[in-house]
């Protein structure tokens, strides 16, 4: 066995694999809320319980309709962005006109009440889901044991981020929607029915957490708390890749997942803390954060 | 003009928020009456293997006992206590001072149960702890006004541990939830292993709560060539610890330190299959067992009851027994003395058959230790442990002398 | 008087009124934790309503003042006036560290920076020995105060709270109708404006902060006393929220606002307490409602149906 510092190599890999795993989880969900900042200043306290909603879409499609994996990946995030698309055109669509503050505050309670409601529904203990028959074990790698599902995990995260970012910053849509962001009126004098532009918008942002939830799913019991125990990490992740940034939120999320890897292995108890602790330390040398634009 | 305006609406807002707060009562009663509290987890992680369940534990004792014939009545609440003991201490308080309530029940989580056991304490009333895990209940923090009911964290490394080791499974290491009971447990099992010639070869602490990873903790423990995981968590941490065990394809053995039927149901056969845990109760153990399962599931549908909800059972039958005996009116008066007379008298119940409460509130009767199926010894739904040992009541539990129990006289 | 105007006095004399007169008809332990809560929702008014500063992770400060109060309580015996000194020197500070690095931003990332905050808090308490973990500290004694008040009777603790609310509300009433309060509304209606001025409008931004987060710590130490518990929840993340959602539900920015929301909220939590999860459905649906419609919050419509302020 190699020892690196001391610690077995198999330890050392396994340990930055699941950081990366984690690290996608932390990309997908805080581009999902980048994508909603960017486009409508909204600060979607919201995203854990969608999420969650998510992932009980997954269990739900497969316990009453005995619809499996592969085709609850691209089911869930149309039934939960649906939702979103619901919640945006009767809830948050009255927001736009008030201060910002408003949104936190009324995403937040939005959040209590999903979260709340699956509570009394499905209690707290969790539910099972179990992975795709396609993706159990594992495979030794030598000098790792890697389960199959947790590599697909990585793999899947990557390439909805890449596209996430590609359609964002290199389609004529993309470039729609940042204009969007910019300059609203001037855009929809252009005949771009920007409305249902930020509609569409907050569906993908919202879809996007639901797809992490499917992904989610096997790897934890599906259970109520799964969005909040996430989105506080979530929240210092797009403070650090700075508010807004899709590059900045993808690039955070697997570097800090990474770092709560290694962090695991050598201090355990701090691996809570240390997202936070990097987030102190930006905010005192580059407040705007790693990718932001200056305040 | 102006101001009677404001002053009607002031006065309007007074009137409302004094009609939302809550009175103080005082009113007598014609037929002397108990007042049973229920006080658990009816929406958190603890709220399968107790919550409503528990609730319907007391009633179905209620009905057992037969309280209609005997001249006097019983109320029966419940509360929510949310895992936090400042929302526990004030429920209990409220209950003690201002709803005349005689008798706590449940309280499944050891911070609320140490803090209610205080309030209990000093309102002098009556605690029977069935959900708590914590020895402490019955150490440093006895008192005159609490019993330990079910089981405790000795039993369960008593047990598990002390079996396992036996059974070959001489090299451990820990995954332990950060905060007092999960290093309790790990202590207690430590002392057991070590005991019976074991080792434990290392343990990593996680924090609780908010885990839901548990893989990093499973490959440093299948690093560290231990024959036996020790899982020193509980609930969702045990179950997520457990799939991803599975899904690591971890080839230790692993010890459910503290698991429930309700976890097993809830992973199925094909992940939870051929674990060990210790229970004091499982519904099919034997007839007496089966026949307070068949009535009980007859008005919870379509679940078993876990040990915690037979405890409740058990402990508010037995109140019923020991208030009936020294008189009602006694009985509420001096919690204390209700306590002496139940720890008089011994027990008997279809759930834990024939046992007895010691001075330092503890309940003592046998804990045995279950393996879970496989899919195919399974016969149906919640068949799912195979009986593997039986520890014998007087050596399941902490010896009298050496918890620190200022009831104890040396 | 103390800078009441006429009908804002009244109100105060009815609040007084209602504080000496409920406890002989309602339980003292619940108007005790009415008390506490109303204290700390003024205090974090101070920030939101006079400052414009949303502070998502308060609990970190409420619940700090309590383990300090408890732990010194507990271990130290000391008289219970010093103790719920201690837990608000312990806000203070606390409030000036992390207000220092929260201070460099405003709005929505002011907002996000102290609810991340609040949470290094939380897992802090949770790995510090001293804090008990998950169990908290139980069994804080009482104590005395100034050494000769016995304060194990209900009633003489309502007292005691009772003067520490009242004490801590004109406290922050008179710092809001101070020229320091000037400073802060002017900063808050427009900042670049009042740095023109020659303000140095984060350092009065942050004075400001660690007042609130101070009589936040008096707040957590005196609650704290009175249930005999410091646990974890009073520095998680649904404490936060619960506080801003008493503010915002009793009026953002009023005088008694706060002091309403916290009546509604504790009752709200005290009756449905028996139905689980219901509570937090609740809470979020009145967050919404209130966000969405009631923007001004109880107090506030009143205020504007009267035509005051209040």
């Amino acid at each position: 066995m190699i020892m690196i510092f001391g610690i077995p190599g198999p330890l050392l890999f396994g340990q930055l694999l699941l950081g990366l795993i984690n690290g996608a989880f932390y990309a997908m969900l805080s581009l999902g809320l980048a994508v909603i900042f960017g486009m409508l200043n909204i600060i979607n306290f919201a995203h854990g319980a969608l999420f969650m909603m998510g992932a009980f879409a997954a269990w739900m499609l497969l316990n009453y309709f005995d619809i499996g994996y592969f085709p609850a990946l691209i089911l869930a995030p149309l039934l939960v962005g649906a939702f979103g698309i619901f919640l945006e055109k009767t809830i948050i669509s009255r927001l736009y006109k008030l201060d910002h503050l408003y949104g936190l505050l009324l995403t937040f309670g939005l959040s209590l009440v999903i979260e709340g409601l699956f509570r009394n529904g499905y209690g707290s203990s969790g539910m099972p889901y179990r992975i795709p028959s396609l993706l159990q074990g594992a495979t030794d790698l030598g000098f790792m044991f890697m389960p199959n599902y947790r590599g697909w995990v990585v793999l899947a995260a990557f390439v909805v981020c890449t596209a996430t970012w590609l359609i964002i910053e290199k389609t004529s849509l993309g470039a729609t929607l940042r204009a969007a962001t910019e300059n609203a009126p001037l855009v929809q004098a252009f005949g771009v029915n920007v409305p249902r532009l930020i509609t569409l918008t907050y569906g993908g942002g919202i879809a996007l957490a639901a797809f992490a939830g499917v992904l989610a799913a096997p790897i934890y019991s599906v259970n109520p708390n799964m969005g909040s125990n996430f989105i506080n990490t979530v929240f210092a992740v797009v403070v650090i890749g700075g508010m807004g940034s899709i590059l900045g939120s993808i690039v955070t999320g697997f570097g800090l997942g990474v770092i709560e890897g290694l962090t695991k292995v050598f201090y355990p108890q701090a691996s809570a803390t240390v997202v936070f602790v990097v987030m102190v330390i930006i905010l005192l040398t580059r407040p705007r954060g790693l990718f932001g634009k200056a305040a | 003009m102006n101001l009677s305006r404001r002053a009607i609406t002031l006065g309007g807002l007074a009137t409302a928020a004094g009609t939302i707060a809550p009175l103080r009562s005082g009113f007598g009663q014609a037929k002397p009456k108990l007042k049973i509290g229920c006080l658990t987890d009816m929406s958190g992680p603890y709220k399968d293997l107790a919550g409503p369940g528990a609730a319907a534990a007391v009633h179905q004792a209620l009905e057992e006992f037969g309280v209609a014939g005997k001249g006097f009545d019983v109320e029966v609440v419940v509360a929510d206590h949310l895992n936090k003991p400042d929302v526990g201490t004030t429920v209990a308080r409220e209950w003690f001072d201002r709803d005349g309530v005689d008798l706590i029940v449940e309280v499944a989580n050891s911070g609320v149960a140490l803090a209610v056991a205080s309030v209990a304490k000093e309102k002098n009333k009556v605690y029977l702890n069935t959900g708590a895990a914590t020895s402490d209940l019955t150490a440093a923090a006895c008192n005159a006004n609490t019993i330990h009911w079910v089981y405790d964290t000795y039993m369960l490394a008593q047990s598990t541990g002390g079996a396992m080791v036996k059974a070959g499974g001489d090299s451990w290491f820990f995954i332990t939830a950060d905060y007092a009971f999960g290093k309790a447990l790990q202590r207690d099992t430590t002392e057991f292993v070590t005991g019976a010639n074991g080792k434990v070869v290392g343990s990593v602490a996680y924090p609780f709560p908010g885990t839901t990873d548990f893989s990093s903790y499973l490959i440093q423990a299948q690093a560290s060539g231990a024959k036996v995981l020790g899982m020193a968590n509980a609930g969702t941490d045990t179950i997520n610890t457990i799939k991803q065990a599975k899904e690591f394809g971890i080839k230790m053995q692993l010890a459910g330190l503290l698991l429930f039927l309700t976890d097993v149901h809830s992973l199925g056969l094909d992940v939870a299959q051929g674990i060990v845990l210790t229970d004091s109760f499982y519904w099919d153990m034997n007839d007496r067992a089966r026949a307070f399962s068949d009535r009980f599931s007859a008005k919870v549908k379509g679940v078993r009851p876990t040990m915690v909800q037979a405890g409740v059972y058990s402990s508010t039958l037995h109140y019923l027994k020991a208030a009936t005996a020294m008189g009602i009116e006694q009985a509420k008066k001096d919690g204390a003395a209700t306590i002496a007379q139940l720890k008089a008298m011994p027990t008997d119940d279809d759930c834990f058959g024939k046992g007895s409460i010691r001075v330092d509130g503890r309940k003592i009767h046998p804990s045995y230790l279950w393996e879970v199926k496989k899919p195919s010894e399974s016969k149906g739904p919640w068949d799912y442990y195979k009986p593997v040992a039986t520890t014998a009541a007087d050596k399941a539990f902490r010896p009298l002398d050496k918890g620190g129990c200022p009831l104890v006289k040396a | 008087m103390f800078g009441f105007s006429r009908p804002q006095f009244i109100a105060f004399l009815a609040m007084l009124a209602l504080i000496i007169v409920c406890p002989f008809v309602v339980y003292p332990v619940f108007l005790m934790r009415v008390l506490c809560m109303a204290l700390f929702a003024c205090a974090f008014n101070l920030m939101i309503g006079y400052v414009g500063l949303l502070s998502f992770g308060h609990a970190a400060y409420f619940g700090m003042g309590g383990y300090v109060t408890a732990w010194t309580m507990k271990v130290w015996h000391l008289d219970a006036s010093i103790a719920i000194l201690l837990g608000g020197v312990t806000g203070g500070v606390l409030g000036l560290c992390l207000g220092y690095l929260a201070i460099r931003r405003s709005g929505i990332y002011f907002a996000m920076i102290t609810l991340a905050l609040a949470q290094m808090v939380y897992f802090f308490c949770l790995e510090a020995p001293f804090t008990g973990g998950e169990d908290g500290i139980q069994q804080v004694p009482r104590g005395h105060l100034f050494g000769f008040i016995d304060l194990s009777n209900d009633m003489t603790m309502y007292a005691m709270v009772a003067c520490v609310f009242l004490g801590g509300f004109l406290l922050i009433h008179r710092i809001i109708h101070s020229p320091f309060g000037q400073v802060l509304k002017g900063i808050r209606e427009n900042e670049p404006r009042a740095t023109s001025l020659g303000y140095r409008t984060d350092d009065y931004k942050l004075i400001a902060f660690v007042l609130s987060t101070s009589l936040t710590g008096i707040a957590g130490g005196t609650k704290a006393l009175v249930f005999g518990i410091a646990t974890l929840t009073d520095v998680n993340s649904s404490t936060s929220g619960e506080i801003v959602l008493t503010t915002l539900l009793g009026g953002l920015g009023t005088v008694f606002g706060p002091v309403m929301g916290s009546v509604v909220m504790v009752s709200m939590e005290n009756y449905l307490a028996q139905f689980g999860a219901w509570v937090t459905v609740t809470q979020g649906v009145i967050f919404m409602f209130c966000v969405l419609a009631f923007r001004r919050g109880i107090i506030g419509e009143i205020g504007n149906y009267l035509k005051l302020k209040l």
